[in-house]
């Protein structure tokens, strides 16, 4: 392989990159705007000049490919003074408004001021105006002082959005980026801009002054929005999500998610609606019970059918974990083979960069975990036609929201004698249940994902409830999480009595007199991991922080978009 | 100080004879009260007579409020993340004014605060200084918790402070 030298380091590249991606795969770091591993290089923000020996000028590094026996120098007098000239005009026409600014904290102008640059101006004229508080999209605000015209956001939308809707207009100082005429920043995959902004430019509307990034914890996590998959982080702020963030697995998303995940997948963990505590249906009203209460009645409402008249449902939107166990509990517990989960497919929501028309972020782990009809038992339309014909008197349904995705059945499920459902907040189907149990979140336990295309993700608990505490479980905290007291009204975030639904069906296979002996979300998956062929020898270990890709799969998912 | 110089406490066999007789000490000792009687005082007969601190003094943490009546400060935080003691909370929102970002809650609990200053110094909007006020006094922990109704004060009673951070920058 051929060698270049940077900084006095011997390293290998292969053919073609260019010295900013040889040095970026082996951790030197380039000062760069503009530039970015995913987009096209554009070499207009001139931050990565470095000097290159029998070179007669600095060259950009992130233009520059690389070629055997190159030695290049970032940190000799000629370069740091570039990127201190460099700063210094980027910094002349900026507001400096960073108190006010949602970026402040994770602004690579910011960090790069403080490590190339001398910090101070000699610029005493005017500073350009051109704006602020421009409604670019739906989700994005430009504010146009602060923009250095690095030409990341114009690039995503042609190359990676696909949808050409930015440009630069004028020249020099007084560049601008705008929309073309009438267009407006909303593909599907506008708010990476906003991770990709090195400044805060674009700023996200969505989460516009609600929190400094500073005083967050983030957890890593995996959307919800599709059967994709896409890797996030998690910020949370006393004990609220306050926004998603798309995080780097090139195996599934890359750098990027979409907006739809990013805006509508987390409100409702903190939402008014959340069940809180397990509830039971009272002369047609539901009321809190204790979750002893909750299990005993549940237990003994159960027992007064027989196997046969019992279906239990398990859900795309529960984590392999959770069906694993629901599907356990029907078997071994109920002993009932009426057994099935519904698949969510909306076929206008799949494109060909992320989404996928499969809108559940589980349906393939459900799937694999075994719920599914046994030999003599009846599938999702089967359960239906036994409840229109009354052999099917009572329904258990995990996470799931069935009522609303088909409002058909709302008049099918009142026929059933009983209904339990766990939710995580208030729908449709928990009108008509009888009992509801209180499910946790995606945001609030651990598990497992298994996406469209079989790979396992983890999820992590972000969010604290009465059943899963901060510093007990090791989540990640804020230092306001850290040091806050009963007595701060900074630290009293909603802790919500909701379990993960693996947990409560255990408690209610104990109240039925059989033993489920799981304890934490990891043996739930040992267990899975030892029985399910696909999952053999995988623990939360080995899925680490990219997933794995499962390989002795016996069905292939049906949806392939 | 070296040991050396801490004079040896005086048994009763190295008192001299004046010292034994015992009532030319005491003399002495009303001398030096009555001494004392006469020179000025320097207690004050607080609080009917208050003690005005120089501009210097690091009395309760205020906001300062412009003459429009809106608050300086923009929200940015930094007095909440240098605080050592965790006493400030400031929840940011957004406005119609040029400057875009205001708090729409800010709170000190000052069963928190240790008067360090350095939110005084942080702060990117001279919003929040150290005032003059040094009388605090709650009898429960909610009203130890000083809002934005306590916090504001107007900018013309703060302008010896001002002017001191000012004279220091």
């Amino acid at each position: 392989m051929p060698k270049i030298k940077i900084d006095g380091k011997e390293i290998e590249f292969k053919q073609g990159q260019t010295i900013i991606e040889a040095a970026k795969d082996h951790g030197i770091e380039i000062a760069h705007f503009c530039w970015h591993p995913k987009l096209s290089v554009s070499g207009n923000c001139r931050m990565c000049l470095v000097e290159v020996e029998k070179m007669p000028k600095l060259v950009i590094a992130c233009a520059t490919t690389a070629a055997d026996g190159m030695v290049v120098r970032t940190q000799s007098d000629k370069s740091l003074a570039a990127r201190n000239a460099v700063m210094e005009f980027f910094l002349i026409n900026h507001p400096l408004d960073c108190p006010i600014c949602d970026e402040a904290g994770e602004c690579k102008l910011q960090d790069y001021t403080y490590k190339h640059s001398v910090g101070e101006s000699r610029f005493v004229e005017e500073k350009v105006k051109k704006g602020k508080r421009i409604q670019i999209g739906p989700y994005v605000m430009f504010d146009a002082d602060r923009c250095i015209m690095c030409s990341r956001c114009i690039r995503f939308c042609d190359e990676i959005a696909k949808d050409p809707e930015l440009t630069f207009t004028k020249r020099g100082d007084r560049v601008f980026l705008t929309t073309y005429p009438g267009e407006k920043l909303d593909n599907l995959y506008s708010m990476n801009v906003v991770d990709i902004c090195p400044v805060g430019a674009l700023t996200n509307s969505d989460f516009r002054f609600k929190s400094r990034v500073w005083e967050m914890s983030l957890t890593n996590s995996v959307c919800t929005g599709c059967a994709r998959g896409c890797n996030i982080e998690l910020w949370v702020r006393n004990n609220e999500v306050l926004r998603l963030v798309p995080k780097y697995n090139e195996d599934v998303n890359s750098y990027w998610m979409c907006d739809h995940g990013r805006v509508n997948t987390f409100k409702f963990v903190n939402a008014k609606d959340r069940v809180d505590g397990p509830h039971i249906r009272v002369e047609g009203n539901l009321v809190r019970v204790g979750w002893d209460e909750a299990y005993a009645e549940a237990a003994s409402r159960l027992k007064g059918f027989s196997k046969d008249e019992i279906a239990v449902l398990g859900s795309a939107f529960a984590t392999v974990e959770d069906n694993y166990a629901a599907a356990k509990f029907a078997k071994s517990v109920l002993g009932t083979g009426n057994l099935d989960f519904v698949k969510h497919v909306d076929p206008a929501f799949g494109d060909d960069i992320l989404r996928k028309n499969d809108i559940t972020p589980n349906s393939f782990g459900a799937e694999l975990a075994g719920v599914k009809p046994s030999k003599n038992g009846n599938d999702f339309n089967g359960i239906i036609k036994g409840i229109k014909e009354g052999k099917i008197k009572a329904l258990y349904i995990l996470e799931d929201d069935i009522i609303a995705a088909n409002t058909e059945l709302e008049s099918v499920f009142a026929k059933l004698d009983l209904l339990i459902a766990h939710a995580t907040n208030f729908n449709k189907t928990t009108v008509l249940a009888d009992i509801v149990f209180p499910a946790s979140t995606y945001a609030e336990k651990n598990g497992t994902f298994v996406n469209f295309s079989g790979r396992v993700q983890r999820i992590r608990p972000a969010v604290a409830t009465l059943d899963v505490d901060r510093a007990l479980e090791g989540m990640s905290m804020s230092r306001w999480d850290k040091f806050g007291t009963k007595f701060d009204r900074w630290a009293q975030g909603k802790h919500f009595d909701a379990r993960a639904s693996w947990k409560i069906l255990v408690g209610l296979a104990s109240a039925l007199g059989q033993k489920m002996k799981y304890g934490m979300a990891e043996e739930v998956f040992l267990d899975l991991a030892a029985n399910i062929e696909a999952f053999n020898g995988l623990d939360y270990d080995t899925l680490g922080e990219f997933g794995v890709q499962l390989n002795n799969l016996n069905s292939k998912p049906s949806d392939k978009n | 100080m070296s040991e050396k110089n801490i004079p040896a406490k005086k048994r009763i066999k190295d008192l001299t004879l004046l010292e034994k007789v015992y009532v030319p000490e005491i003399f002495k000792g009303l001398a030096l009260t009555l001494k004392t009687m006469l020179r000025p005082k320097f207690t004050m007969e607080y609080p009917e007579e208050k003690f005005i601190p120089p501009a210097s003094y690091r009395g309760r943490p205020i906001l300062v409020m412009e003459k429009n009546g809106e608050e300086r400060c923009v929200a940015c935080g930094l007095c909440a993340r240098v605080c050592p003691p965790l006493a400030i909370e400031v929840q940011a929102s957004e406005t119609e004014n040029e400057k875009e970002r205001y708090p729409v809650r800010f709170e000190i609990n000052m069963l928190r605060c240790i008067f360090c200053g350095f939110c005084e110094e942080v702060c990117p909007e001279e919003a929040i200084i150290m005032s003059m006020d040094y009388e605090l006094a709650f009898t429960n922990r909610e009203d130890a918790i000083y809002g934005k109704d306590k916090l504001l004060v107007p900018v013309n009673q703060s302008s010896d402070k001002i002017g001191f951070l000012r004279s220091y920058r």
